[in-house]
């Protein structure tokens, strides 16, 4: 410089070096706190779901001594029509008063009756239906406990005093008698797995919403897959550069940020205002879904189309082959794996889709388990929505559990995508 | 690291031999330094550098002095490793994943390597021009201003706006760019460009500036204004360039190394190598059978 | 006959098709003396042939599967004498309707009912012979014609291969047709909306309550419908979200792009990408069940007031969700930022945070910005989250840890359960609808036009 000397400009740069060091270790501490924010967020996350969830896939179960007294289930033959009306929680009453003979006013025996779960009598007819034999005899049999006792016993291992909430006193000494001797214990818990949605969290389980994610997923893939494939064929091989081509990309990119609960309102003013088509139907869920689904397919399935080298389309046009011969025998099997991996990353996106969905009706309170796609039906994101919002601490614990199913699903979907990815990928 | 006897006036095995153009490449082996690789005003001194990439070695064993207001030109066929070496003398391949550095490399007599040694200041002392301009997306003024800025240089409007002409006029640029420093450098045309990147280096005092190629992107008019360039900052710095052009190092420097496959063959004065190679290896790649 | 046979049949049909076309075009090569003299390959006089009696028969079936009800509705109501002027009306009574037709009606019916009933039954069983008779005779006759053009000039391929072009084409413009749907179904309801409330009303009215009085002298069920409330409660938890998840995400972004070896770039960037692909209604659990109480409980313990449902936690949350968004787009942006600018910054002496902060940011700075703009939209248009964690309560307050509502928490409040197409309240959602997709749209448009533009830069 005209007026500083190197010396100089060297004094003047080491003065501010200490400074200097201190900012740049500043700025990578922030970035590694960055970091180590996003993964604590993941940990807790998971940490707080499967804490809460994991205790849902036990149940409390009591024994009883059940005798199938005729004359208290007030029939004297087993077949359908009395199966229908039989009085099987007189019977369960009556084990419970034998078990508890000290109980006598009438408060303490509603209480009593509360142990088990409201759908213990049907645990007894399926039993009665199995095996008419067993009428006028006696055996013990497992009921499933009511989601009061469940949450008191689950809580029991946390604290001593255990979780009350509604539960008395006197129940309270009555569960640890069982737990004593043995006749309460808890055991896997089938009936979320197996049953439908219900107001008691003891029944409640998650079969039907599993299928009616099944169906909703079924009808997105077939719809949106073809279409998908069909539309990145055109844009990528076929499509020539002009305002019309543009207008679709530009279209596809905008919808692929359209907030999902705007498909939600199309599906509802479309699909179910204009084609009457049925409220609450894995069908029109999935048509909804194939609609928020279509531009991640597509883009994907082009970046899938573009990593073909366009040598080999060359090679094939050189054979004489017509441009759909092309397409069709040479460039998508290369392209299959690309466009597949979107398609599961898709459906995955799908699957863990709700608010579109609350919009067509699948938010309804099902019990029966879809057996088609125009079945009413809810999807699992839609129930765990439903359980969250129910004021049964027990059905915090089941909430938890689907979440864990759900998120298992999503994440078997997901490492699938990526195997797939690394499995099939070609280096050209 | 192999230990080898630097013999100024050494010559390898494989010089003896007859060889022929396709043959060279394979068979030559070298394994001394022939001409002058030292000298008595040395500003940059290395000794029995070694650099490796993860386990493959790029440079074999170079010892070699830059004098102090000397032009140093590194010459050679492409991947010799020159651009390597000279990224060597400002720590530069630190910011490549998995590259070590193994010898001694000093700068006036303070070490360039070791744990003590700060990059900041070194990298201050020791500018470079690299071979694609890259001017910052900023004004002219900015990208001149940038380094005195951070370094804390000048803390007044004037002194930086001293700073900024004074490097501009060094560079030859100001005449073209006075007016419109609030411009984008990169609206510049190619080799004003890379003038402003030369600005840009000298804004910063430094003792040494590399130049890894600084012309192979510009045309000749633009080249021949970096070379008349060089010629004139030879006065106030040392200057290290990497080129692949040969007629560019005989035209701006005063010493020439060339490397081959890692190795430096041999260094001697520019003329003496242009005209009369020692080893066969130069003579080879000067008449222009391979490279 | 019933849908499903009708399909399987016509399936029959194009089967028997392809193979007539096919086996003709086999006889004829080979009475001409081999395949060459063919101007097709022999299976593309079978697809050929199978287009024709398939693609005509299935169009016209499906468009009578979606349009037979509608018109049967429509004529059924208009044979009813006396029918009532309202649609929630008229729906009542083809609900009648249909239950008598279908054989449970519950109590007794009314002759002019029963009329309707009969009526009903009959269009239907007419419309469904007329769509197997019509959709069979399609299927037939298409199908003979195209095995009687057989000859072995016909240019079967070109003329299959057109068809199918088409078919890719209409499959292309989905996306087309599903904007203009969401277009149409929104604008047409809002304008409905705007005719019973107006525009201004709605765009600056404070005052938000969209239950309608049942009786005239209910209390406090005014039916107000200024949506300035959900604005400000939308900004506000799209406020705290950005907040979060901009310098998170950023710095992440910087950090995994600049300093982290590829070890830790490995195991980092799949961990938080976790994040985005947790679905939106676990994060809603999380909010309202986790971080919410904690924040309520936090807020007590320092002595401020805070609703159990506040605009905070779910900010906080969908921060998190928005996390991976930002960093993998800034990574992205960071990454294309040219080596040979880093180069220069480090080769004057500048440290590697100078380095970041003062030149690759400012250059990666219109992708970047374009990011935070998908993330705002991401933001504004979340549902789940605020549903389950922000409330309902439509509060004019700046106060994040007080409860407020969003846009999308109305339209899902306002259409989940039963929904009259005829009352504000209802429309009112697709007004809110129109808003929110004109809002994200302009949104997306700009921030991919940015993203673009600054590709574009340094490719």
């Amino acid at each position: 410089m005209t007026n500083l000397t190197q010396a100089q400009v060297r004094e003047r740069i080491e003065k501010r070096l200490a400074s200097r060091h201190r900012k740049e270790k500043l700025f990578r501490g922030l970035g590694i706190a960055s970091i180590a924010f996003g993964v604590l967020a993941v940990v807790i996350l998971f940490s707080d779901i499967i804490s809460k969830g994991s205790g849902a896939f036990m149940q409390t179960a009591i024994q009883l001594e059940i005798h199938y007294d005729a004359q208290v289930l007030d029939i004297d033959k087993v077949d359908d029509e009395s199966l229908a009306w039989a009085n099987f929680s007189g019977v369960i009453r009556q084990a419970l008063r034998e078990r508890f003979p000290s109980v006598t006013s009438r408060g303490e025996k509603r209480e009593l009756y509360t142990l088990v779960s409201s759908g213990a009598p049907f645990t007894l007819r399926d039993r009665l239906a199995d095996d008419p034999e067993l009428l006028g005899k006696s055996e013990k049999v497992w009921f499933a406990a009511d989601d009061d006792v469940d949450t008191f016993v689950k809580s029991l291992k946390d604290s001593k005093e255990g979780f009350r909430g509604r539960t008395s006193e006197q129940k309270a000494g009555w569960i640890e008698q069982l737990l004593d001797s043995g006749e309460l214990k808890k055991r896997f818990n089938t009936t979320f797995f197996t049953n439908g949605d219900s107001r008691e969290p003891e029944q409640a389980g998650i079969r039907a919403a599993l299928m009616g994610s099944l169906f909703t997923l079924l009808v997105t893939l077939a719809l949106s897959f073809p279409i998908g494939v069909a539309a990145a064929i055109y844009l990528e091989e076929y499509a020539p550069k002009n305002r019309w081509t543009d207008l679709i990309e530009v279209n596809i990119n905008n919808l692929a940020a359209v907030p999902s609960i705007v498909f939600g309102l199309l599906g509802l003013a479309i699909f179910i205002n204009f084609f009457e088509l049925p409220r609450s139907a894995p069908l029109v869920g999935g048509l909804v879904l194939t609609l928020m689904t279509l531009p991640t397919i597509i883009i994907s399935s082009r970046a899938a189309l573009k990593a073909v080298p366009p040598s080999i389309r060359e090679a094939a046009m050189g054979m004489g082959a017509s441009r759909m011969q092309v397409v069709f025998h040479h460039v998508l099997p290369l392209a299959m794996p690309g466009m597949l991996t979107g398609a599961i990353i898709g459906m995955a996106q799908a699957l863990g889709e709700t608010a579109p969905l609350l919009m067509i009706g699948m938010v309804a309170f099902i019990v029966d388990v879809p057996a088609g796609v125009t079945d009413p039906a809810t999807v699992l994101p839609v129930q765990i929505f439903l359980w969250a919002d129910s004021p049964e601490r027990a059905f915090v614990e089941r909430t938890s559990a689907a979440i864990m199913v759900l998120l298992s699903v999503l994440i078997v979907m997901n490492a699938s995508a990526v195997l797939l990815r690394k499995k099939l990928e070609r280096r050209w | 690291m192999s230990t080898m006897t630097l013999d100024a006036a050494g010559r390898t095995e494989a010089a003896q031999s007859e060889l022929t153009g396709g043959q060279i490449a394979a068979s030559a082996e070298v394994r001394k330094t022939v001409g002058k690789p030292f000298c008595d005003t040395a500003k940059l001194r290395m000794r029995n550098v070694n650099v490796f990439y993860g386990e493959a070695q790029a440079i074999h064993s170079v010892s070699l002095d830059i004098g102090r207001n000397q032009v140093v030109a590194m010459i050679g066929p492409s991947g010799c490793g020159k651009s390597t070496f000279l990224r060597c003398l400002n720590r530069m391949n630190d910011t490549i994943e998995g590259c070590r550095v193994e010898g001694e490399l000093s700068l006036d007599g303070d070490p360039i390597y070791g744990p003590k040694v700060d990059v900041v200041p070194l990298r201050a002392r020791v500018g470079m021009v690299f071979q694609k301009p890259n001017p910052f997306p900023k004004s002219i003024y900015e990208n001149v201003a940038y380094g005195p800025k951070i370094h804390g240089i000048a803390s007044r409007r004037a002194d930086l706006d001293e700073i900024v002409e004074s490097s501009l006029r060094r560079a030859g640029l100001w005449n073209e760019v006075k007016d419109r420093l609030d411009k984008p450098g990169t609206g510049l045309s190619g080799g004003q460009q890379q003038r402003l990147c030369i600005a840009r280096a000298i804004a910063v005092s430094p003792e040494v500036i590399l130049m890894d190629e600084p012309c192979s992107a510009l045309d000749p008019i633009a080249t021949a204004r970096i070379e008349e360039l060089i010629d004139e900052l030879r006065e106030n710095y040392t200057i290290a360039i990497v080129t692949h052009s040969m007629q560019q190092a005989a035209r701006v420097s005063q010493r020439t190394a060339y490397f081959h496959l890692g190795r430096l063959v041999e260094v001697n004065d520019t003329e003496t190598v242009f005209t009369n190679p020692e080893h066969e290896l130069t003579e080879a790649y000067i008449t222009g059978r391979f490279g | 006959m019933q849908t499903p046979t009708l399909f399987a049949l016509l399936l029959l049909l194009i089967l028997v098709a392809y193979g007539t076309g096919f086996s003709r075009a086999l006889s004829a090569a080979r009475s001409l003396g081999g395949l060459r003299n063919l101007a097709s390959l022999p299976s593309y006089y079978g697809i050929f042939a199978a287009l024709w009696c398939g693609l005509p028969a299935l169009i016209l079936l499906g468009a009578w599967l979606i349009f037979d009800d509608a018109i049967i509705r429509a004529m059924v109501l208009n044979s009813v004498a006396d029918k009532p002027e309202t649609i929630s009306g008229q729906n009542l009574l083809y609900a009648q309707i249909q239950n008598l037709a279908a054989g449970h009606m519950l109590g007794e019916a009314t002759p002019r009912l029963q009329e309707a009933a009969d009526h009903l039954s009959q269009l239907r069983s007419s419309s469904n012979n007329m769509q197997a008779f019509m959709s069979l005779i399609l299927a037939v006759g298409l199908g003979a014609f195209a095995l009687l053009r057989f000859s072995p000039q016909l240019r079967a391929r070109e003329k299959v291969e057109k068809v199918l072009r088409a078919i890719l084409i209409a499959c292309a413009c989905a996306a087309i047709f599903t904007t203009v749907g969401i277009l149409f179904s929104v604008l047409f309801e809002s304008l409905r909306f705007f005719q019973s409330v107006p525009v201004t009303e709605f765009l600056f009215g404070l005052h938000w309550s969209p239950q309608m009085a049942l009786r005239a002298d209910q209390v406090g069920s005014s039916g107000a419908f200024g949506a300035v409330p959900l604005f400000t409660g939308t900004l506000m938890v799209s406020a705290i979200a950005m907040f979060v998840a901009v310098p998170i995400g950023l710095m992440a972004a910087i950090y995994l792009a600049e300093y982290a070896s590829k070890r830790v770039r490995a195991v980092a960037k799949p961990i938080l990408e976790i994040l985005a692909g947790v679905p939106t209604v676990v994060y809603g659990f999380f909010a309202a069940l986790t971080v919410a109480p904690f924040i309520r409980d936090l807020a007590t313990s320092v002595g401020l007031e805070a609703s159990s449902e506040s605009a905070l936690a779910a900010g906080l949350v969908m921060g998190i969700m928005i996390i991976p968004f930002v960093s993998s787009l800034s990574d992205d942006v960071i990454n294309a930022v040219p080596q040979s600018l880093r180069d220069g910054a480090l080769g004057l002496g500048s440290t590697h945070s100078e380095t970041v902060r003062k030149v690759v940011i400012p250059a990666a700075l219109p992708g970047i910005v374009g990011g935070v703009l998908l993330a705002v939209s991401r933001a504004i248009g979340e549902t789940m989250i605020v549903v389950m964690a922000a409330g309902l309560a439509a509060n004019l307050t700046a106060n994040p840890l007080e409860s407020v509502t969003t846009v999308t928490v109305q339209i899902v409040t306002l259409l989940v359960g039963d929904q009259e197409f005829d009352s504000p309240k209802t429309l009112a959602a697709f007004a809110l609808g129109l808003m929110l997709f004109v809002t994200t749209l302009v949104l997306n448009f700009i921030a991919l036009h940015v993203v673009k533009k600054y590709r574009e830069q340094y490719d």
